[in-house]
């Protein structure tokens, strides 16, 4: 990657975040062993009850999450390779923020509104597009995923008030 | 030749034109997504899977299954011409491939590519024709205990062949189980982990996984590279394809070999892509022209195309055969199955004849008619990926919202896949594998109910995995596999050893 230094700084090394996803395996594990006892991880009077799997599901997570935490604490910390350097991570967020946002659009303005708006904004902001070129791509993507799945296949997906309007 | 019989059927049921009409709109379909980053076969097949809910499930899986062949064929373009590969497997074949066309040999790499994985394919085909129907058929005698441990070995050969740490690995498929358990319990009628909330009732869907894991994951990486498309110009036309195809049987030695380790590697989960590495790195130490790999030997096309087929198509057998996938794709195609009301194993050979001879049929044609739109249509498919990933990352990231939507009409679905989007990412970037967590998700409730089972007849007696030879060579090769890491470990420190006592710390 060539890019310029300061641009590249590491946002969190490899090995703060493998302890990091460690840790949450293990927490995840440590639930789910909790949830299996709860419903009972030993034998009922009719054959093994509920938690009788899932229990040891959850204790071979707890027992690997470990290993790999106890590995990544005792890894010397001198080879500090980055997880996500900042102009990555940012380069990230520019798809993961607009597509958080579209998702939550969906539940109000309906799938195909949304996603007009979507594709307008990203090619917008992150393609720097002239607005000739974007219209067409915001405008006929979508509608051609609602000839596709409305009409043709008569699968719904989400509408929103607009779609209402039009009466569909 | 019972199977023959059979196969003849089965090419009856394609007879149908509709069905040959839906097999090349799957190899388009399937091209499409193989080219296009950010979809790929496994959450491809994913999406388009509520669309068919509405035809005869033969009719169906001919189509899905064709969208597969046709993801397989593409990855090889992006790889050939632009140095990128569009599926995993493909890696293996930008080594020779992209060189080839460097030197303005694009369409004889091209060419071979396409080949060599129709040959793959095809020996593959060759081998679920005439082993599915043996298989099961030996498998109708099997019990609980034995499904259990032929499930236990699925598992733990990704431990023993996979070449992640064996705790993450462990780690990502434990995780597949839980979120498999979430919801109601089919047997006890029992509410496991869903803490009150109504949403959870449901599970979490293995499809609404794939398409986050495997879809938006892979555009947070590939924006991550900052990727800019520059690729080199195909020009295919009939006589290079023939001068390809003259010099190609040159290669015989390295393509049966490369079938072989692919057909191996695709019946037990090692998956295509280190069957594509595998093959490659075969073929480069027995090869005459050794010293030429990696500046555009078209024996190192050839090698990793051949064997990333065989596998991806041989990964259906055991899930025909005994309803386990070989590979994350596999796993949607049965998830479909499921979804059709079909259950898969040694049952269907017998109550849905019809079904998977027709499906076996369509792998022949679908694999000849894959080689031909691939063969006619590469500049259209270069051409599409010549448009900008900002024009394309947004209209993904749609296409996934719309394909997690459709598969339970729930919102909260959405939200889900980008959950399992960032989780995806993240697993990616720490090497943790996805491939096993997707497999035990699918699998998460048969194992289970496999193994309560063969608990309940030995009443809570483990020895019941040893109580027949059958059973009991099947656990213990399935335990030789998931303690493989140290065992190898463990032989390696001994031969160094001997080697005149210097000690050699492993380097994993």
């Amino acid at each position: 990657m060539e890019q310029e230094t300061q641009n590249s700084d590491p946002v969190v090394s490899n090995r703060t975040m493998e302890i990091v996803v460690a840790g949450l395996f293990a927490l995840v594990a440590l639930v789910v062993m909790a949830d299996s006892v709860r419903v009972g991880n030993g034998w009922g009077s009719d054959g093994p009850k509920a938690g009788y799997f899932p229990f040891y599901v959850g204790l071979i997570m707890l027992v690997s999450s470990l290993a790999t935490l106890v590995v990544n604490i005792r890894r010397h910390s001198g080879e500090r390779t980055a997880f996500v350097e900042k102009h990555q991570l940012a380069l990230v967020l520019q798809v993961l923020v607009p597509s958080a946002v579209f998702v939550a659009l969906t539940a109000f303005l309906g799938i195909y509104l949304s996603a007009v708006l979507f594709i307008a904004f990203f090619m917008h902001w992150v393609g720097k597009y002239p607005l000739k070129t974007i219209l067409p791509v915001a405008i006929l993507v979508p509608a051609g995923l609602f000839v596709m799945f409305e009409i043709w296949f008569l699968v719904p997906l989400p509408k929103g008030p607009v779609e209402t309007m039009f009466g569909f | 030749m019972e199977a023959l019989g059979s196969l003849i059927q089965g090419f009856g049921v394609l007879a149908d034109p509709m069905n040959i009409a839906y097999m090349f709109i799957g190899i388009t379909l399937g091209v499409l997504i193989g080219v296009l980053p950010g979809l790929g076969g496994a959450n491809g097949v994913a999406i388009l899977l509520p669309l068919t809910f509405s035809m005869s499930p033969t009719s169906a899986i001919i189509m899905l299954s064709c969208i597969y062949w046709g993801a397989l064929f593409g990855g090889a373009i992006t790889s050939v011409l632009f140095n990128i590969p569009g599926e995993p497997w493909s890696v293996a074949t930008t080594f020779d491939g992209h060189p080839m066309a460097q030197k303005g040999h694009a369409g004889e790499a091209l060419t071979a590519a396409f080949t060599s994985s129709f040959f793959g394919a095809f020996v593959a085909v060759l081998l679920i024709t005439f082993l599915a129907p043996v298989i099961a058929g030996f498998a109708l005698r099997f019990g609980p205990a034995e499904f259990f441990a032929v499930q236990l070995l699925t598992f733990c050969s990704f431990v023993g062949m996979g070449s992640e740490s064996p705790f993450k690995v462990l780690c990502a498929m434990m995780l597949g189980f839980a979120l498999a358990a979430v919801g109601l319990d089919s047997v006890t009628g029992e509410l496991r982990m869903t803490f009150g909330s109504v949403e959870l009732l449901r599970g979490f869907d293995f499809l609404i996984a794939v398409i986050g894991l495997f879809g938006i994951g892979e555009i947070l990486l590939t924006m991550e590279e900052g990727l800019a498309f520059k690729g080199k110009a195909a020009k295919i036309n009939a006589k290079v394809v023939w001068e390809t195809w003259k010099s190609l049987p040159r290669y015989w030695v390295t393509a049966i070999r490369g079938s072989i380790v692919g057909c191996w590697m695709g019946i037990t989960p090692g998956g295509a892509t280190p069957a594509s590495f595998m093959s490659y790195g075969l073929a480069k130490r027995f090869s005459r022209n050794r010293q030429n790999f990696g500046n555009g030997e078209m024996e190192g096309v050839v090698a990793p195309e051949t064997a990333a087929h065989a596998a991806g198509t041989s990964a259906l057998l055991p899930m025909l055969t005994l309803g386990i996938p070989g590979s994350p794709t596999a796993a949607v195609l049965l998830g479909g199955l499921l979804i059709w009301g079909l259950q898969p194993g040694p049952l269907l050979f017998i109550e849905q004849k019809e079904f998977v001879w027709g499906l076996i049929a369509s792998m022949y044609l679908g694999n000849i008619a894959g080689l031909i739109v691939v063969l006619t249509t590469v500049p259209v498919f270069a051409s599409i990926l010549r448009i900008p990933f900002s024009i394309i990352a947004p209209v993904i990231v749609v296409i996934c919202a719309v394909g997690a939507y459709t598969v339970h009409n729930a919102f909260l679905d959405i939200v889900m896949m980008l959950v399992f989007g960032v989780v995806g990412y993240v697993f990616k970037k720490l090497s943790y594998p996805l491939a096993p967590l997707v497999l035990a998700l699918v699998l998460g409730d048969m194992a289970e109910s496999s193994f309560r089972q063969a608990m309940l007849v030995s009443q809570g007696d483990l020895a019941i995995f040893w109580s027949n030879p059958l059973v009991g060579s099947i656990v213990t090769l399935a335990l030789v596999m998931l303690f493989w890491p140290v065992i190898s470990a463990l032989l390696r420190k001994r031969q160094s050893r001997q080697d005149g006592g210097t000690q050699v710390i492993p380097v994993k």
